[in-house]
């Protein structure tokens, strides 16, 4: 966590008061969490009665996803990216397995990439009867940045609540709830620096999604719940250092990471990069006009044009390893001391084929073979240097045991 | 610097132990989880079945406690292949396998053990009760509890790869060490049964994948006395639920003689029809020291022991017994012991 975030919430944890209690303490508490409310409001281009405080990014989807679905009957149809985080697909498909809701999922290109065309072909098949489009930010896995200022652009075009999960965004690339001209957008602590167990919903101030959990009406009545002051003055002042370095993160972290890149090629002739291969220090800011501009498919003869909104997280590289199963790998890392993750696992922790990959059009095998690297404020080269020391030993050793 | 060693963790308290004593004496221990149900089932009921999801939480919990790196492996496909298949296939051929041995001799000694040497492992440690020391097994100092039939079946090369720390230790003194050391699966209860049919329904099992097809129950003489619904519900010595209405002439209880899948005919009989002497086996495996004395020989898991004599047989295995055993089926192991130690084994493909 950041010094910041340890220290605002370290501060709250010695008070007593509940923020909606009426008495002296509740006061000082209810001063609290506004003030926090505040904070992240004016980091990220919102109001602060846009802020909805929640348990955090999985919460947060949930009720951008089930609420607006419930909101908006009888308009049946979902509009979900192929390659979301599950805390948005599952309660998506949650809605088609049990609340007559029809999920159609966006395609993405061979880098991950949804086509503001590929929605806007999507909606136009029966645009009355969209409930909601979600779109993530950025995404977790390869690190592919959504056009997301452009897809929101056309389901705004035809009065369609848009969601992205910006979880991973928030603090590495420049976000602006506003300028995007989102809906709803979701963030959690842990990913910039606060607390685990908080997180937030951006919602704009004319969207009411049916609450997923009923009771005291906090949180516009939309998410009940007595608040956790200390967690969110901790994730204020996680939201308010995280956006403030952003900038200058993102252009170390990039810096460092094609560095990475650069040398596990070297180091591993044969590794696939995933997601996008247009590796410019920081993405570019994204603006309205981004749906005038073309994107290439990856497939296009055509090179990426250094005006597309390309990009991808500052801080990730995810690879393919040609014969090698992940898991393996990730286990002879560890055992060095590198950390890394391979896609998700399933609740009984075996390791499944990325849907994400799978998505981009990778076959099983590769989906198995996939590492992500992912660095953060306390990344440095020496972490690189010890990467590539021990790198090529263990995809050898992990190439021999995918054979057996 | 000790041994890198791969702790197969199953999440019961044997292995737990197994691990902790392991990572103790100063090795580089890394717990791994087998899972070998493509479909896990979420909560564990009773003794039966194994690999649900509650016991990989286990697993991890006690890997946590002991202090090691815990992953799972995904082992569904080869032990669905050359476990559950095998054992069907076993049973539609009318003999009576053994999956905890198939597992030991296809899955934890051989596609875990070769993944873990390819990934620089010296070793697999589990948490069976038997004794293995310089490469020799030999049966574990829990009379009740030891598994060195089970494990009879490994070549010297799988046992040179293999350490069962717990063979000096009784069940009792395990769990007492487990709650000492703070694994909270000391008291979780021993697994019994067939760990991939979880209600313990063994016959329904094998209907659902073998279908039910009616065929005769006949006595020695060819006579039918009785109908059933699958020859593979059946095992050499089974006594109960046979179902026949009509008493032997002499009165005394009927057994299961043999069994004839290709006519789908069980033959029953009296209890001295099932006695034999002389058993035939396939290859038989040597594992132990060619030099023993007191030899004798283990017939099913948990079986009495019977001295015995044996001569091998162009490629096979002949066992001639002391005493007459009742209940011998095929395709069970027969694993010869010197005193305690074991020196090999072979499948059992007859006896009389």
């Amino acid at each position: 966590m950041l010094p910041e975030a340890i220290e605002a919430m370290t501060v709250q944890l010695q008070q007593v008061g509940n923020a909606s209690s009426l008495h002296g303490a509740g006061r000082r508490m209810r001063r609290v969490v506004e003030e926090s409310r505040e904070t992240i409001a004016d980091a990220l281009g919102s109001r602060p009665s846009e802020v909805v405080f929640t348990s955090g990014g999985t919460e947060a989807d949930n009720l951008a996803i089930k609420g607006l679905y419930w909101a908006r009957r009888p308009r049946r149809r979902v509009l979900i990216s192929s390659v979301e985080h599950h805390a948005a697909l599952d309660p998506a498909q949650w809605l088609a397995d049990s609340q007559g809701a029809e999920i159609e999922l966006l395609e993405a290109d061979a880098y991950g990439r949804v086509h503001p065309e590929t929605l806007r072909a999507a909606i136009e098949r029966d645009p009355d009867g969209v409930a909601m489009v979600s779109v993530m930010w950025a995404n977790n896995e390869v690190g592919t940045v959504q056009p997301v200022h452009a897809l929101a652009a056309v389901a705004r075009e035809h009065g369609i609540p848009f969601h992205t999960d910006a979880v991973q965004a928030v603090g590495q690339l420049p976000v602006s709830f506003a300028e995007s001209g989102v809906d709803a957008l979701t963030l959690t602590g842990h990913k910039i620096g606060g607390p685990m167990g908080v997180g937030a919903l951006l919602l704009a101030r004319g969207l009411t999604p049916v609450s997923v959990q009923h009771g005291g009406g906090q949180e516009r009545d939309v998410r009940s719940g007595t608040l956790d002051a200390p967690a969110i003055a901790g994730l204020a002042a996680a939201v308010g250092t995280a956006v403030k370095e952003q900038e200058a993160l993102g252009r170390r972290l990039a810096s460092l990471r094609d560095e990475l890149i650069e040398r596990v090629r070297a180091a591993v002739p044969d590794v696939v990069l995933n997601g996008d291969p247009d590796l410019r220090e920081t993405p570019p800011a994204q603006t309205p006009h981004d749906e005038l501009r073309v994107t290439p498919s990856p497939h296009d003869e055509r090179r990426v044009t250094p005006t597309a909104s390309a990009g991808r997280l500052p801080g990730n590289a995810h690879f393919s390893f040609p014969g090698c199963e992940g898991d393996a790998l990730l286990m002879l890392l560890d055992a060095k001391g590198v950390e890394c993750s391979t896609g998700s696992a399933c609740s009984a922790g075996v390791a499944q084929p990325s849907h994400v990959l799978l998505a981009m059009g990778a076959d099983a095998a590769a989906a198995r073979g996939s590492l992500r690297f992912t660095l953060g404020h306390t990344s440095t080269r020496d972490d690189v240097d010890r990467l590539i020391e021990v790198l090529p030993a263990a995809v050898e050793r992990a190439r021999r045991a995918g054979l057996s | 610097m000790g041994l890198r060693v791969l702790a197969a963790m199953s999440g019961g308290v044997d292995s737990a132990v197994a691990a902790a004593r392991i990572a103790e004496a100063g090795h580089d221990v890394t717990g791994v989880h087998l899972a070998l149900s493509a479909n896990p089932q979420s909560h564990r009921t009773g003794a039966r079945g194994c690999c649900t999801i509650e016991d990989s939480r286990d697993a991890r919990r006690a890997a946590d406690v002991i202090g090691i790196p815990f992953y799972i492996w995904d082992m569904a496909e080869r032990f669905q292949r050359d476990v559950i298949e095998d054992f069907v296939s076993e049973y539609a051929a009318g003999r009576t396998p053994n999956p905890c041995l198939r597992c030991n001799e296809k899955i934890k000694f051989a596609a875990v053990l070769d993944r873990a040497l390819a990934l620089g492992f010296d070793a697999v440690a589990t948490g069976h009760h038997a004794r293995l020391v310089d490469g020799v097994l030999s049966r574990s100092a829990d009379q009740g509890k030891d598994q060195s039939y089970v494990l009879g079946v490994l070549t010297r090369e799988q046992l040179g790869h293999a350490i069962f720390p717990l063979g000096d230790s009784t069940k009792a003194e395990v769990r007492a060490e487990a709650a000492r050391r703070g694994l909270t699966v000391a008291d979780k209860p021993d697994s019994h049964d067939i760990c991939f049919i979880a209600d313990g329904d063994t016959r329904g099992f094998l209907s659902k994948r073998l279908g039910a097809a009616e065929g005769p129950i006949v006595d020695q003489s060819g006579a039918v006395v009785g109908s059933h619904q699958g020859a593979h519900g059946f095992t050499i010595g089974q006594r109960k639920g046979l179902h026949i209405d009509r008493p032997a002439a002499d009165g005394r209880p009927r057994y299961v003689l043999s069994i004839e899948p290709v006519s789908n005919t069980v033959t029953v009989g009296p209890r001295a029809a099932l006695e034999v002497t002389s058993i035939t086996c396939g290859a038989p495996v040597w594992n132990g020291p060619s030099r023993f004395d007191d030899l004798t020989v283990q017939l099913r898991a948990h079986g009495e022991v019977y001295g015995c004599r044996f001569e091998e047989t162009g490629g096979g295995l002949r066992v001639d017994l002391d005493r007459p055993a009742t209940g011998v089926a095929a395709g069970q192991a027969a694993v010869l012991y010197s005193g305690a130690t074991v020196i090999g084994s072979a499948t059992i493909l007859s006896a009389s």
